[in-house]
């Protein structure tokens, strides 16, 4: 899979889901409405840089706390691409994976990268590359990849349930 | 090589004939739960699914608990989805009024056994490891999943063996034993593995306590926490289940990824400061600190136990006049064993809100948001920014005893001052 966007970037470690989409905002149901609380315990002005295809470029742990999908279903929406961070929380991870949404595990690139960079991922090659340069990733495990080429848990349980052959 | 606790836990309900750390396997649930929050969008994504029933409605637990009782418009209709959904598919369904918060609720309502397996739509479903099991935090895509097929993909944790060793003191609860193993190892020391607690500490602890142990082990980034079941466990479940169990625990020749030995007998009660609970102290650190809100409930320590040591501070005394304390028992059951008890007629007669089971201002849905500049001390597991109402106030974590002290005090304080 290949895929890339301009570079928008949270370098803060143990960032969580509570000030990426704080609870009162957890009522919306309709994915479009989940953009606009988007990074609203965090930094408002965040969601003004997602314009056209971009790349969610993180610290540490990033996405601790709660289970809320509202998270990467309002960064899928907004036209995050990918998430490449230095390390994720595994219920946002699994989270992504399940949407469709590529994490990768790079921390070169997420050191390298600053906003507005150009960002291209190679999930299958394992690489990110930061305005040209080249970093090598963390592997992809095969069941997640797998899962993402098929576009995510819903595809992959449409096949399972011969909604598609 | 033998297994660790977890890992016969995931071979017991997986295809695989062995596993090791890193390997994906596809795991099948005893019981599937979900709430007001992830529900909704589960069902809708279930369907998208291609897939209009449920695995089995037997396993299926819905609890509405977060928007508790609804606070607008838009939480009503959440309610109404959840409680029509059940309807329609013939799963269990805890209405608002006869259940409570959804972890405790399982745990006391024999949903839970050793060594089973429970998906659920909420990070704290790790809480259920008090009783041997393996409750997995899931979010609504995975919720889907497991609705439509009973089982969900994991990738097979490592284990890390914390040992609590000594006898703890007075004042000190379940709560500080983990805010102890998260200092040690970090939010996201857990990430990747499952903390399983053994030891004479672990073993003396009462199932309230393990309770408050398990669901902070997802603040470590742990894909759970486990205590191996004992005799204490079987004495809990003893009337309260049918279903079989039997009491595993990790092979002699297992391997951990690591160990981690937490030393009770000298150590304090503990509190974590805004804005983490990795941010740790020892209590006498944070003495003096003004308090505006006290919050004594959550899936962690809203138990009987909490209560009855809350009740034991706020018997005959008042709520300091620049205080306000929000009590709020855990599930109906808890609710009506305090009132039995007399407990809730303390906290009432001390000044206190005495409330009806829900998640509400744990998360800052509703029922004791904080403003600008307020601090709260609550016996709750995430004092994020923001958590509990506005990214201004400030959220201490501490254990019942020490809440309820700060309610009389008006500061964070040693119970021992207050009592
Ligand atoms: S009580 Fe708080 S932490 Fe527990 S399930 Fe409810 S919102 Fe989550």
């Amino acid at each position: 899979m290949q895929l890339g966007g301009n570079a928008v970037v949270i370098r803060e470690r143990n960032v969580d889901t509570d000030v990426l989409y704080p609870g009162p905002f957890l009522s919306i149901q309709d994915v479009n409405q989940m953009k606009q609380p988007l990074f609203e315990g965090l930094n408002p002005a965040l969601r003004d840089e997602l314009v056209g295809d971009t790349v969610l470029i993180v610290g540490e742990n990033f996405g601790t706390g709660s289970s809320r999908e509202h998270v990467p279903q309002a960064m899928k929406a907004s036209g995050i691409r990918c998430v490449v961070g230095k390390s994720f929380a595994r219920i946002f991870y699994r989270n992504c994976i399940n949407l469709g949404m590529p994490v990768v595990v790079c921390p070169g690139a997420a050191e390298a990268a600053s906003p507005g960079s150009r960002i291209r991922i190679d999930t299958e090659a394992g690489t990110v590359e930061v305005d040209g340069k080249r970093f090598e990733a963390k592997p992809i495990p095969a069941f997640m990849h797998d899962m993402l080429s098929s576009g995510g848990l819903v595809e992959w349980a449409r096949v399972r349930s011969g909604a598609v052959g | 090589m033998g297994h660790t606790l977890a890992e016969k836990i995931l071979l017991s309900r997986s295809e695989a004939d062995s596993l090791a750390p890193g390997d994906v396997v596809m795991v099948r649930c005893d019981v599937v739960m979900t709430n007001d929050i992830s529900g909704p969008i589960a069902f809708r994504t279930m369907r998208e699914m291609g897939v209009e029933k449920v695995f089995d409605p037997a396993k299926v637990v819905l609890i509405p608990d977060h928007f508790v009782p609804a606070k607008d418009v838009r939480s009503a209709e959440l309610q109404k989805v959840l409680k029509e959904w059940a309807a329609e598919q013939g799963v269990v369904f805890y209405d608002q009024g006869r259940g409570g918060i959804e972890h405790a609720v399982l745990v006391e309502d024999g949903w839970v056994v050793p060594g089973s397996v429970v998906a659920g739509g909420d990070s704290h479903t790790c809480t259920l490891g008090a009783l041997g099991a393996f409750g997995t935090g899931l979010g609504s895509t995975d919720v889907a999943a497991c609705l439509a097929f009973g089982e969900f993909w994991q990738a097979v944790p490592g284990t890390i063996r914390v040992e609590f060793s000594g006898e703890k003191g007075r004042f000190v609860t379940g709560k500080d034993l983990i805010l102890a193993v998260i200092a040690q190892i970090g939010v996201d020391g857990g990430t990747d593995h499952v903390l399983e607690f053994v030891g004479p500490g672990a073993e003396a602890l009462s199932i309230d306590e393990r309770l408050a142990v398990a669901n902070l082990a997802v603040e470590a980034g742990s894909e759970t926490g486990i205590f191996p079941a004992d005799d204490r466990t079987a004495a809990y479940l003893e009337g309260r289940t049918d279903r079989p169990w039997t009491a595993e625990r990790s092979d002699p020749d297992a391997e951990f990824a690591r160990s981690v030995r937490i030393e009770l007998d000298s150590l304090p009660p503990l509190i974590a400061l805004p804005h983490s609970p990795g941010n740790v102290v020892a209590l006498a650190e944070a003495v003096g600190r003004r308090i505006d809100q006290v919050y004594i409930g959550n899936c962690s320590n809203g138990t009987l136990t909490d209560l009855r040591q809350a009740a034991e501070i706020l018997r005959g005394k008042q709520v300091h006049p620049r205080t306000r304390a929000i009590v709020v028992p855990a599930t109906q059951k808890i609710w009506r064993a305090a009132l039995a008890e007399g407990l809730l007629d303390v906290f009432a007669a001390a000044g206190c809100i005495v409330s009806t089971p829900t998640c509400g201002a744990c998360f800052g849905g509703g029922n004791g948001i904080l403003a600008a500049g307020e601090n709260a001390l609550a016996t709750t597991n995430r004092n994020f920014k923001g958590r509990m109402g506005s990214p201004e106030a400030g959220v201490y974590l501490g254990n019942a005893w020490v809440a309820a002290a700060a309610a009389v005090a008006g500061e964070i304080v040693d119970p021992a001052e207050v009592l």
